[in-house]
């Protein structure tokens, strides 16, 4: 039965990982097709790295470009994809906790996902 | 620099970063950052942005290994990440009050002190002092087969109150400088819970990949994540892990020790030159 938790959190852990690797992946790529000029043009790189440029910054304007098959969106979402990982992995250990009714580590894990959704929504609301 | 270069060059990097953190249980930060600002002239802002997506990356792909082959103790990361996810929130509060360039050097002074505590095990839990009630009641106490040597390595958790304190330590510097700081997690392990060294970055590694993602949301609302750099760095760092796992199974618990050491060396000159140079 222990050995079950450490599965379901390492399958966890992969399929979030291959997920994000699939969409980010896609993302590059579509980037380079949209934009054949980035094979060869030096002035394009300084655009994409400009650190005076705000990027998609929540959600919804990361998912109105992926809507518009956008590179750099697509990208984003896979990145996004990787970041929720480790909190998922969290939420899922509350519930196999639980369901070996290890009252210790349900709590445990509990206070620290709540405090981490504390973190994640307090950045978030900056 | 054509952009197709600009990717292939930071695959590359984040490739050796990922090998590197997820031998030691470190996030690749400390060599994302330094490549992409000296080398190819990124601004700090973003590097950070990607430094931190590096983390995440190389304790998923890192952890999703580790905890399958149980070197990686579930139970003590649990019971560890409450010190450090209190630690980061307090670290966030604190971040707007104290001066960072203070803290650079004291970080760095910790990290130094570490190293030659780590070298000579000064600090170290004895190795015949009993596990305690607590650990006892959490069953922390572990287990994991361990290839270098062919053996079942069993062994007690010390100090679990102290391991604790340390995350909370661990935690604070985490937010306050929007680093991963493994580097304090592992030592905190090791010579203060008297983990195996293996066991030690396997946890850090699992452990990471929260105090990282606690504060990416903030570097997302902030605009500080540029895909066009976050997302080649976590894909070569995704890569990187899964060749640091199979190569963390044959290297000795000792040699990792020593070459934990060094690393830390480098990342504690590292952020003492930053607090000076600003």
């Amino acid at each position: 039965m222990k050995r079950d938790i450490e599965l379901f959190i390492s399958t966890t852990l992969r399929i979030g990982v291959m997920l994000s690797v699939a969409v980010m992946l896609f993302g590059v790529i579509v980037t380079f097709v949209h934009h054949p000029d980035y094979f060869h043009s030096r002035p394009a790189l300084g655009e994409l790295t400009n650190s005076r440029e705000i990027f998609a910054n929540t959600t919804g304007a990361v998912l109105r470009g992926v809507r518009e098959l956008r590179g750099q969106s697509i990208a984003m979402l896979g990145i996004l994809l990787l970041i929720v990982t480790p909190v998922v992995r969290v939420a899922i250990s509350v519930v196999l906790f639980a369901a070996q009714r290890d009252r210790r580590y349900v709590l445990i894990t509990a206070v620290v996902l709540a405090l981490l959704l504390t973190s994640l929504t307090s950045g978030l609301g900056e | 620099m054509t952009p197709l270069l600009f990717v292939g060059v930071v695959l590359l990097v984040s490739l050796a970063a990922g090998f590197l953190g997820a031998l030691l249980g470190l996030g690749g930060g400390l060599i994302v950052v330094p490549v992409l600002t000296l080398l190819l002239h990124v601004d700090i802002r973003l590097a950070i942005g990607a430094s931190i997506i590096s983390v995440i990356a190389t304790s998923s792909g890192a952890a999703a290994a580790y905890v399958k082959e149980r070197l990686a103790n579930i139970r003590v990361a649990m019971f560890l990440e409450l010190g450090t996810a209190s630690g980061a929130i307090a670290g966030a509060y604190l971040a707007g009050v104290v001066h960072p360039r203070g803290l650079y050097v004291l970080f760095g002074a910790m990290l130094g002190y570490s190293a030659v505590a780590m070298l000579r095990g000064i600090h170290a839990a004895p190795s015949d002092e009993p596990p305690g009630a607590l650990s006892e009641w959490l069953r922390l106490n572990g287990s994991y087969f361990d290839h270098a040597t062919g053996e079942t390595v069993e062994y007690p958790v010390r100090r679990p109150l102290l391991g604790l304190g340390m995350m909370f330590g661990a935690g604070t510097v985490s937010g306050l400088l929007g680093v991963g700081s493994g580097a304090l997690k592992v030592p905190a392990m090791d010579l203060g819970m008297g983990l195996p060294m293996k066991a030690s970055t396997a946890t850090s590694n699992l452990m990471i990949g929260v105090t990282a993602a606690a504060s990416a949301g903030l570097y997302f609302a902030r605009g500080q994540i540029d895909p066009f750099i976050a997302a080649p760095v976590a894909l070569g760092v995704l890569g990187g892990a899964l060749l640091g796992t199979r190569a963390l199974k044959h290297v000795s618990s000792e040699r990792l020790r020593r070459l934990f050491v060094v690393v830390l060396v480098v990342v504690c000159l590292q952020m003492i030159w930053k607090g000076i140079a600003g």
